[in-house]
């Protein structure tokens, strides 16, 4: 028959062609890495709802640990309605109520240009822009008195960005604990940042002097100001460290937290 | 066939070791070995990641053009660990932080791209899918040895549950350490092969030049 070729539906035709062949190879290669991107983005888009319930589990529980009233027998849900949602306007340190506190997190995820201001300093590598406005958290004493405020911070540290919560006392200068609930630092070296005895080191130690000057820092050694205001660096992890001691002074100075500060120690939040 | 389906699965645990006889994927053997859950879940998914990419490769081998063999092989057995890491970031979300990169380096996993190419390229898809779960379950078996020295004794406990009470903690065992980072890994690995090797003389490999005697005058 001269065209059996034809006869042959197209799949059988592709199977009997030489496997070196140029075409064939297209085929092979388009054909694997549509069925592969497929398969990977359907698993990625039905697991999301998922993995984002497992992800605000861990930020509340992260809010919870960094404040010090983390309790494993309480779920995690119940446990943090005792914390007090408020979004702050970084510019002038005052409560706002212009968003939805239950969607703020998602504007905030989405990259919303209302609540994104551009920096022309960048000293934590938030590349370039940051938040103007953050949801921040007040856990009250019995008598309604502030107890700790907890602030979210980030910035970059060796390979990533490390999200976190500072928690502060009720002075807005002592700080109570720092955790970091997201990373991709070094294990082993910059993933030390989630050590407990390092992250005890924080507890106690204040971010201001008298004079008002910002003096925390993370360092091999301890700074002129003394040890109130000294955290050790990681060992092996100088990037991070220094990442680390970045975005802390930076979500504490006047670009960040700043203002929110003065007003909590003056009494006016 | 020169091997039973048996001898497939059961060779690759001891006389067959991917990590102590072909000495691969030490790197993060000695990196999720710090707790044995880790160990475990870790052991799980390189296991799942074999078997299923031996099995899709030996699938497809008559189709694979050998030009572009390699990057075949990658692209399936990438895809897999993305869907690993998909699932375990939804229903393990702890352990997943904690393994953090080391699921997405499975890829890299020397196992994984050594059995494809060595096996399942030129053998039919059940039995390479034996073989890829029978070397997943090799590297398992080590992982889960050196898990469970380096937590009993670096921190005391087992699957996080403890079995000495630490000194920190009120009891009377001092932890070593060392245990918990990644060079004791190295240590007891390299003690592993040594016992095998002297277990199973078979294994020691052969000296690839000859030390020259010189004769006394």
């Amino acid at each position: 028959m001269p065209d059996a070729n034809e006869n042959k539906g197209l799949f059988r035709r592709f199977l009997d062609m030489p496997n070196d062949s140029v075409t064939k190879t297209v085929i092979v290669a388009v054909t694997l890495c549509l069925v592969a991107s497929m398969v990977v983005s359907a698993a990625a888009v039905s697991l999301r709802p998922v993995q984002q319930a497992n992800a605000l589990r861990d930020k509340q529980s992260n809010v919870l640990q960094v404040a010090g009233v983390y309790d494993p027998d309480v779920t995690v849900a119940e446990a943090f309605e005792a914390m007090e949602p408020h979004v702050v306007d970084l510019s002038t340190g005052e409560f706002t109520d212009q968003f939805d506190i239950d969607t703020f997190d998602e504007l905030a995820a989405k990259g919303d240009p209302a609540i994104i201001r551009a920096l022309d300093e960048d000293p934590a590598g938030l590349g370039g822009a940051m938040q103007a406005y953050r949801m921040v958290y007040i856990l009250r004493t019995e008598d309604g008195g502030i107890d700790k405020v907890i602030l979210p911070i980030e910035g970059y540290g060796l390979w990533s960005t490390l999200y976190g919560f500072i928690a502060l006392e009720e002075n807005g200068n002592d700080i109570y604990g720092l955790q970091f609930y997201q990373h991709g630092e070094t294990p082993g070296l910059g993933a030390e940042v989630d050590n407990p005895r390092w992250k005890a080191l924080w507890n106690g130690k204040k971010l201001r002097d008298e004079d008002g000057d910002l003096q925390i820092t993370v360092a091999k050694a301890p700074p002129p100001a003394g040890q109130d205001y000294y955290i050790d660096a990681l060992a092996g992890a100088t990037l991070t460290s220094r990442g680390v001691h970045n975005l802390v002074r930076f979500w504490m100075g006047e670009q960040g937290y700043g203002p929110f500060l003065e007003r909590l120690k003056a009494g006016e939040i | 066939m020169a091997q039973t389906r048996k001898s497939q699965l059961v060779d690759p645990l001891i006389d067959n070791n991917p990590i102590t006889l072909q000495v691969l994927g030490i790197c993060s053997a000695l990196a999720v070995t710090s707790s044995l859950s880790v160990a475990f879940v870790m052991a799980l998914a390189v296991t799942m990641v074999t078997g299923f990419s031996s099995l899709f490769i030996s699938m497809l081998r008559n189709q694979i053009p050998s030009s572009i063999r390699i990057i075949v092989q990658m692209v399936i057995i990438a895809s897999l660990v993305i869907l690993v890491d998909q699932v375990l970031k939804a229903y393990a979300y702890e352990i997943s932080k904690t393994l953090s990169v080391f699921v997405g380096l499975i890829i890299t996993n020397c196992i994984v791209m050594g059995r494809a190419e060595a096996f399942a390229m030129s053998n039919p898809p059940v039995a390479s899918f034996i073989d890829g779960v029978g070397n997943g379950l090799g590297y398992g078996l080590i992982l889960m040895v050196v898990g469970f020295i380096r937590e009993l004794f670096g921190a005391g406990s087992l699957f996080g549950i403890t079995i000495f009470e630490t000194v920190n903690n009120g009891g009377w065992y001092v932890p070593n350490g060392m245990l918990l980072l990644p060079p004791s890994a190295f240590f007891i690995i390299g003690l592993l092969i040594w016992a095998i090797r002297s277990w199973k003389p078979k294994q020691v490999e052969e000296r690839e030049f000859k030390i020259q005697t010189v004769e006394a005058h």
